[in-house]
């Protein structure tokens, strides 16, 4: 019959198909605008495409129009989850380049600060990876936990999300007087929720079927992709700026560097756990011993960097936030670039999800804690 | 017997015998078999509308959140107002799809899980058709369900849709065998197959109790298999939707899209029931060996109470599975299945067969 093929050439022809589909760029699991191209054989994946720029802001290119202050505002919208791990690395650029000396209680509420919107980022992670792996009931718990630091921030900057509260030279405001009380108040509730989110996920064996060996990804790699944060963290690669380049107190504070080598999911799962104990540790330490003194130091009307290239990094909840600043005297930068973790993080994704499942590259990718806008600048 | 009293076969020989002397007996079972319909359509809208709404009541609880409760009391007209927004909702019709398939795909899966309702005692004389091989019944009719999942997936014409519907289809395949082999071992303890006699024998002591660890072991696989037939967390992987965002039901919307909402729901419903049947004594009574004024205060409850009551326990235990455990992924599935659940399956029919045949249980 005229048509149809020999049995062997059909199979050969279905083997050279590829099943591609299209996840993203609007899917409950992309957390965001994000879209994976994957090839599938069966359920298991050949190779992941990410495509992203759908939320492209051109906040590089905006700020070349605007003055260093009002850069801060616009750092708040990369990654709102750590809002002001973003704002302190601006902030600190700045300072640098005009080569001044914060104060020290301004240097002690950053660190609080920036812990704290760790913690909140960690725990918004939580909720979503128990979601992302169909566990739904953590996203309440992560979520209703939030709503404490959400609190905090609010009664202190003015707005729980984007705060825009450092600026260079300092904070735009002193803390509320209920600051020291709310916080303590929040870690004394938290050290008793922390062990309930153990015992909600940590501990199931379908979680640790699904976590334990899955999306390896090896310290070489991690090196070599520039996975920082507690991504890279999980595989051994030791790069938590806070520990090796200390900025703000934490030289003040002991705590220490969490480290796993195994790789894998489960791997990046239980550095951020044990980073919201660090989290706790740092910020208990801090907190009683706020030096007195002023919020912020009088800067002038208009800031104007020095001709020259200034670069600074901080430690976001996802890795390294990097800011490059080229100055030519003027009020505006001639040029920005901000060197966001996601975007690093997610250049790995192909090589650790190649040979899973679907679904394990939804826990990849949960478990790389990706955000879009931060991604895309 | 005292639980007498609420026999209901009295009342549905009376209807029987009325109709038969008024008319035809063509005609007279024509007549009942469109009573019993409306009857059953009303139970199936009424016990689903109730599920959903049990359903969010429950999850909100559980999550630290409260649910609906703004429409009626307590939120109780929730998913009629629910309802009433998805049937004016607008169906979509996708390109390419293969529109019989796409159309006839809700149907078959609720009709799946309506002709299953059929067989199930829900009180003494309250039971549709009391077929002698009742649970083969039962098995076979809501095994085609999966028919309507796979011609779902397969007409949608949605890449999605298809790994869902392959998913489901290896799920429930899978998972009919456990179902069933849990449920032989019941038939083995009780020598029979008809649903109303399974409840008659539990009237000194449900199955669950007098079973000894066979029954107990084909309650628990019954529970797992069950509830992975049923499409249901942590076995929802035919509609995950961290995955592939609703499975099979993707590209479905309005009224066809609460259809399958609808059977899942039901399903659920008709799961429970048999295991409150077959486990649990259906509408019997709790009797407990010799204690004849414990057993004669539990005869005042109405049988259809305790069925209810049964099948709402195994249901909420149901619904718990759901928001405590992550998903699981297909392969792990298939290996509980096959590795876990079909071998100890296969042996606790032997252990059953064997305490049956030494005459050990009670």
């Amino acid at each position: 019959m005229e048509g149809v093929l020999p049995i062997n050439q059909v199979v050969s022809e279905v083997e050279q198909q590829e099943y591609i589909i299209n996840m993203g760029p609007q899917h409950p699991s992309t957390h965001g605008v994000l879209r994976f191209l994957l090839s599938l054989k069966g359920e298991v994946v050949q190779y992941v495409q990410p495509h992203c720029g759908y939320i492209h802001r051109g906040i590089e290119k905006m700020t070349e129009k605007i003055t260093y202050p009002q850069i801060i505002h616009l750092t708040d919208r990369l990654d709102y989850l750590s809002a002001h791990m973003n704002n302190e690395a601006v902030s600190l650029c700045v300072e640098n380049a005009l080569q001044i000396e914060v104060p020290e209680r301004v240097k002690y509420i950053r660190t609080i600060m920036a812990e704290l919107s760790r913690l909140a980022s960690h725990q918004l992670w939580w909720a979503a990876f128990g979601m992302d792996l169909g566990a739904l009931t953590t996203f309440f718990y992560g979520l209703r936990d939030r709503e404490y630091i959400l609190d905090i921030f609010e009664q202190t900057t003015g707005s729980r999300l984007t705060q825009s509260y450092n600026c260079p030279g300092g904070l735009m405001n002193d803390i509320h007087p209920d600051f020291q009380k709310k916080v303590k108040e929040f870690i004394k509730n938290f050290r008793k929720v922390l062990p309930e989110y153990n015992q909600l996920l940590t501990g199931n064996v379908i979680f640790h079927e699904r976590t334990k060996g899955i999306g390896l990804l090896s310290k070489e790699d991690a090196i070599s992709f520039g996975v920082t944060g507690p991504s890279g963290r999980g595989s051994g690669f030791s790069c938590d700026l806070r520990k090796s380049h200390p900025y703000s107190a934490y030289d003040k504070v002991d705590f220490k560097e969490i480290l796993y080598t195994e790789g894998d999911t489960f791997a990046r799962y239980q550095v951020r756990m044990d980073e919201m104990l660090e989290s706790m540790n740092i910020i208990e330490q801090l907190i009683d011993n706020i030096p007195e003194g002023d919020y912020a130091l009088k800067m002038k009307a208009i800031i104007k960097l020095p001709e020259g290239e200034y670069y600074q990094r901080v430690e976001s909840a996802r890795g390294e936030f990097g800011v490059h600043i080229i100055s030519d005297g003027n009020k505006n930068p001639y040029r920005v670039k901000f060197r966001s973790p996601n975007f690093s993080n997610l250049s790995a994704i192909d090589s650790m999800a190649r040979g899973f499942k679907i679904a394990d590259l939804v826990a990849i990718s949960g478990s790389l804690d990706l955000v879009i806008p931060d991604l895309d600048k | 017997m005292p639980f007498d009293i609420y026999d209901l076969s009295t009342f549905t020989h009376w209807i029987d015998t009325s109709l038969r002397a008024g008319m035809s007996p063509f005609w007279a079972v024509f007549t009942e078999f469109v009573l019993v319909g409306v009857v059953f359509l009303a139970f199936y809208a009424v016990v689903g509308l109730f599920l959903v709404y049990a359903e969010r009541r429950i999850c909100a609880f559980m999550q630290c959140r409260l649910g609906p409760n703004r429409v009626g009391p307590g939120g109780i007209f929730q998913t009629i107002a629910d309802l009433i927004k998805l049937l004016f909702k607008e169906l979509i019709y996708i390109k390419n799809a293969d529109k019989i398939l796409f159309n006839i795909a809700p149907f078959i899966v609720i009709i799946a899980s309506f002709l299953a309702l059929a067989a199930i005692p829900f009180g003494k004389g309250l039971q549709a058709m009391d077929f002698n091989i009742g649970i083969f019944y039962v098995v076979a009719v809501s095994s085609i369900g999966v028919i309507g999942i796979l011609l779902a997936g397969w007409s949608s014409n949605s890449k999605y849709s298809l790994i869902g519907a392959l998913r489901s289809g290896a799920q429930i395949i899978s998972y009919e065998l456990s179902v069933g082999l849990s449920l032989i071992v019941i038939v083995i303890l009780a020598g029979t197959m008809q649903l109303s006699e399974i409840v008659e024998m539990q009237r000194d002591g449900w199955f669950i109790f007098t079973g000894h660890l066979p029954a107990v072991i084909a309650f628990i696989i019954f529970m797992i298999a069950s509830t992975a037939e049923i499409n249901r967390g942590p076995f929802d992987l035919a509609e995950a939707e961290s995955e592939l965002t609703a499975g099979f039901h993707t590209e479905y919307s309005g009224i066809k899209f609460a259809f399958f909402f609808l059977a899942e729901y039901m399903n659920m419903f008709i799961v429970a029931s048999i295991a409150a049947t077959v486990f649990w004594g259906g509408w019997m009574p709790l009797h407990i060996g010799s204690w004849e004024g414990f057993n004669h205060a539990m005869d005042f409850i109405p049988p259809f109470i305790w069925y209810l009551g049964k099948t709402a326990v195994i249901i909420y235990l149901i619904m718990l599975f759901k928001w405590t455990f992550p998903r699981l992924r297909i392969d792990q599935l298939l290996t509980l299945e096959w590795k876990y659940l079909l071998p100890v399956n296969l042996f606790n029919v032997l252990l059953m067969a064997f305490i049956v045949l030494k005459g050990w249980h009670f």
